[in-house]
C-alpha cells in the first residue's frame, strides 16, 4: 500500500512540477493544486498506514485498551488542507485579477507588459492614486 | 515556564481584530494600529530583557508537556529578532500613517499589517516545526494582501511570481516535514535534536536537509533561488516594501539558523559545505545583479540577497565567532534595509520618481534627507564605525580563522562592490542636478509621521555603530546558545524526560 501510494503522490508531483513550468497561469493554478494534494498524501504516507482501531478511549478509561491508530498525522493533513484551501482561492482571485488588469493569462505576456524603465508606468498611477 | 511568550502574538491579532471591527472609521482605526504596534514594541522589550536576565523561557501551550504539546520557546536570537521585529513595525506603522492619508484602499492594510506582525513573532518563538509552517502561512496570506493593496499595474505583475514561488516553498517545507515526522515520529525541534543522532538513516535524514534549504532558501532569496524577490519587492507601498524588506526574507534566515543548528546536527559536514558554497555564490550574484539596475529600490532589492549571503555565510561556517557574526549582521541588516527602503520613499516624494536616471538634486535641495540616506547605506557598504563595519569585520575575521581564504576574499571584494551601488544611488539621486526631465517638487514638506522613523532607524545604526559592545555580547551569547544547544533542549523537555 505505501508503494502505491509512494507511485501516486511522486507522479503527482511530477505532474504538477509540469503544469507550473507553464506560461498559463490556469495551468500553474492547476499545477499548485496538483503539488498541495501530493504533500497531503505524503504526510498521509508517512504518518503510516496501519489497520488498527481509531484512537478512540472507552467509558470508564483512561488510556485506550488496544493500539490505536496515531491521530496526529490527520490532524496535520487537516490543518494543511484548510490551509492550502484559502492561499487556492486568494490565488483563484489574484489570477483573475491579474487578467482583467493585465488582459492576459500568459506569464511571459504579463513580463513583456513590464517597460524597460520599470517606474515609468509606476509613478504615474502612483501619482493619481495620491503619491503612495 | 512564561506567559510572556504569548503577548507578542497575542497583541497583534488582537489589533488586528479590532481595526477589522473599526472598518467604518478610518481615524479610531488608525489611532488603534498605532497603540497596537507600540504594546506589540512593549511585550518585545519585556520578553527581551526577561531572557536577557533569566535565559531561556519556554511555555508549553495549553500545559501539554513537550514533545506532546506545542511548545514555544524564547532563546537569545528568538528575541533579539522579535526586538527588531518590534522596532521595524512601529517604523513602518508610523510610516504608513504617513503614506496612506491619500489612499483610499487603506481599510485592510491595518488588519493584514498586524496579521503579519502577529506570524512574524510566532515564526521567531516557535519550538515546533509544524507549528513554524503553520506561522509561515500565516506571515504570506498577510503578505499577499499588502503585496497587492492598491491594486496598481505592476504590482500584479509582482505579486503573481511572489505568491506562485513562495506557495512552491511551503509546500517543499511541507513536504520534508512529513517525511521528517515519518522517520523520526516528533515535530518538536528540541525533541527532534536528540532523535536525530541516533537515527540509523542519516542518508535519509540529510536528503530531507536539503528539502528545508530549499524551502527556506527561496523564502531568504539565497542562489540561486532569488528571482522573484528582486521582481515584487519594488512594487508595494513603501512602509510595506521596508518592512518585507526587513522582516520577510530573514524570516528564511532565521529559518535555516534554526533548523541546521538545533535539527539537522548530524552531517555537518556535507550541509554545511553546501551552506558555505551557496552562501559565496549569494554574495557574488547579489552584488552583481544590484550594479546592473538603475532604479533606487531595484537595487537595493538586490542588495538584499548580496547580504542573505554574508548571514549564511556565518552558518556555514559554523564556529562561536562566525556564528556572531552572523546573528550581529542580522539585527544590523534588518534594520538598515528597512531604512533605505523608507529613504527610498522620501526620495520618491520629492522627484515623483524612483528611477535613477530621472532623480537628481536631493543633497541641494534636501541635505537631511542626504544624511538619513548616508548613514544606512555607508553601514550596509560596512564603513567604520557604523553598524555594517562590525558585522562584517566579524564575519571576514571568523573565515580567516578556520582558512578559508577564498570565501573571506569574496566578502571583502562584495562589500565593496556595494559601495559601487551606494555610491551609484548617491551621485545619481543626490549629487547630479535635477535633469531637465525631471519632476522636481520643490514645495514637498515632509510629514512628522513619515521622518521620525526614519531618524529613529538611523539613530539605532548609529548607536549600534558606535556602541557595538552591548549587541556584540548579546550576538555572542545567541552564538553560543546555538552551538551548545544542550540547554535549549533541556529548558524545553526539562531535563532527563524523553
Amino acid at each position: 500500500m505505501e508503494t502505491a501510494l509512494a507511485i501516486v503522490s511522486g507522479s503527482m508531483v511530477a505532474g504538477g512540477i509540469y503544469l507550473l513550468l507553464s506560461q498559463n497561469l490556469v495551468r500553474i493554478l492547476f499545477g499548485l493544486i496538483m503539488l498541495s494534494n501530493a504533500v497531503n498524501l505524503v504526510i498521509f504516507t508517512a504518518g503510516g498506514l496501519t489497520h488498527t482501531k481509531p484512537a478512540l478511549i472507552e467509558a470508564g478509561r483512561s488510556v485506550p485498551g488496544t493500539t490505536v491508530a496515531n491521530a496526529l498525522p490527520q490532524a496535520l493533513i487537516l490543518t494543511a488542507i484548510v490551509i492550502g484551501f484559502a492561499l487556492l482561492v486568494f490565488m483563484f482571485v489574484l489570477f483573475y485579477r491579474s487578467y482583467e488588469i493585465l488582459g492576459t493569462i500568459d506569464t511571459r505576456q504579463m513580463a513583456e507588459s513590464d517597460p524597460e524603465q520599470p517606474h515609468a508606468a509606476d509613478t504615474t498611477t502612483a501619482r493619481q492614486e495620491g503619491g503612495l | 515556564m512564561s506567559s510572556l511568550l504569548i503577548y507578542p502574538i497575542l497583541l497583534p491579532f488582537g489589533t488586528a481584530a479590532a481595526s477589522l471591527l473599526l472598518w467604518r472609521k478610518p481615524a479610531l482605526q488608525q489611532a488603534v494600529s498605532l497603540a497596537g504596534v507600540i504594546g506589540h514594541l512593549t511585550a518585545c522589550i519585556v520578553l527581551f530583557s526577561a531572557v536577557t536576565e533569566d535565559g531561556i523561557q519556554v511555555l508549553q501551550v495549553g500545559n501539554w508537556p513537550a514533545p506532546y504539546g506545542i511548545s514555544m520557546v524564547a532563546d537569545h536570537l528568538s528575541v533579539l529578532m522579535l526586538m527588531v521585529t518590534g522596532i521595524l513595525g512601529t517604523a513602518a506603522a508610523f510610516y504608513a500613517r504617513g503614506e496612506l492619508t491619500a489612499h483610499s484602499r487603506a481599510k485592510s492594510f491595518h488588519a493584514l499589517f498586524h496579521v503579519l506582525l502577529g506570524g512574524l513573532s510566532g515564526a521567531f518563538l516557535t519550538g515546533d516545526l509544524f507549528n513554524l509552517y503553520v506561522w509561515f502561512e500565516v506571515m504570506l496570506m498577510a503578505s499577499f494582501g499588502l503585496m497587492t493593496a492598491g491594486q496598481r499595474r505592476a504590482q500584479f505583475r509582482g505579486a503573481v511570481p511572489y505568491v506562485v514561488i513562495n506557495l512552491l516553498a511551503t509546500l517543499l517545507f511541507l513536504l520534508g516535514l512529513a517525511l521528517l515526522y515519518g522517520l523520526t515520529g516528533t515535530l518538536n525541534m528540541a525533541h527532534l535534536h536528540q532523535k536525530i543522532l541516533t537515527h540509523e538513516a542519516q542518508g535519509l535524514l540529510t536528503a530531507i536537509a536539503f528539502l528545508f534549504m530549499a524551502a527556506f532558501g527561496i523564502k531568504a532569496g539565497m542562489f540561486p533561488l532569488f528571482f522573484w524577490l528582486p521582481a515584487s519587492y519594488h512594487t508595494p507601498g513603501v512602509a510595506v516594501s521596508a518592512l518585507f524588506a526587513g522582516m520577510l526574507t530573514k524570516v528564511g534566515v532565521y529559518a535555516l539558523i534554526r533548523t541546521f543548528s538545533l535539527v539537522f546536527h548530524h552531517d555537518m559536514a556535507t550541509t554545511h559545505g553546501v551552506l558555505l558554497v551557496i552562501a559565496g555564490l549569494t554574495m557574488v550574484t547579489g552584488v552583481l545583479g544590484a550594479a546592473a539596475q538603475n532604479a533606487f529600490r531595484r537595487i537595493l532589492s538586490f542588495h538584499i540577497i548580496s547580504q542573505v549571503g554574508y548571514m549564511l555565510l556565518g552558518l556555514a561556517l559554523w564556529t562561536p565567532l562566525a556564528l556572531t557574526g552572523t546573528v550581529f549582521y542580522l539585527v544590523h541588516h534588518m534594520i538598515v534595509k528597512a531604512n533605505l527602503f523608507l529613504v527610498s520613499g522620501l526620495g520618491r516624494d520629492i522627484n515623483g520618481t524612483m528611477d535613477l536616471n530621472r532623480m537628481g538634486g536631493l543633497y541641494q535641495a534636501y541635505p537631511v534627507v542626504a544624511v538619513l540616506f548616508f548613514i544606512p547605506a555607508f553601514s550596509l557598504a560596512g564603513f567604520p564605525p557604523l553598524s555594517g563595519f562590525w558585522a562584517k569585520l566579524l564575519l571576514i575575521q571568523a573565515s580567516l580563522q578556520v582558512d578559508h581564504y577564498i570565501v573571506a576574499a569574496i566578502a571583502v571584494a562584495v562589500g565593496l562592490m556595494t559601495v559601487y551601488s551606494m555610491v551609484k544611488i548617491w551621485i545619481e539621486a543626490f549629487w547630479k542636478p535635477l535633469p531637465s526631465s525631471g519632476a522636481g517638487d520643490a514645495a514637498v514638506s515632509y510629514s512628522g509621521w513619515k521622518m521620525a522613523p526614519v531618524c529613529v532607524l538611523a539613530l539605532i545604526t548609529l548607536v549600534i555603530g558606535i556602541g557595538a559592545e552591548p549587541v556584540y555580547r548579546l550576538a555572542d551569547t545567541a552564538a553560543r546558545e546555538l552551538m551548545a544547544p544542550q540547554v535549549y533542549v533541556e529548558a524545553v523537555l526539562g531535563g532527563g524526560r524523553p
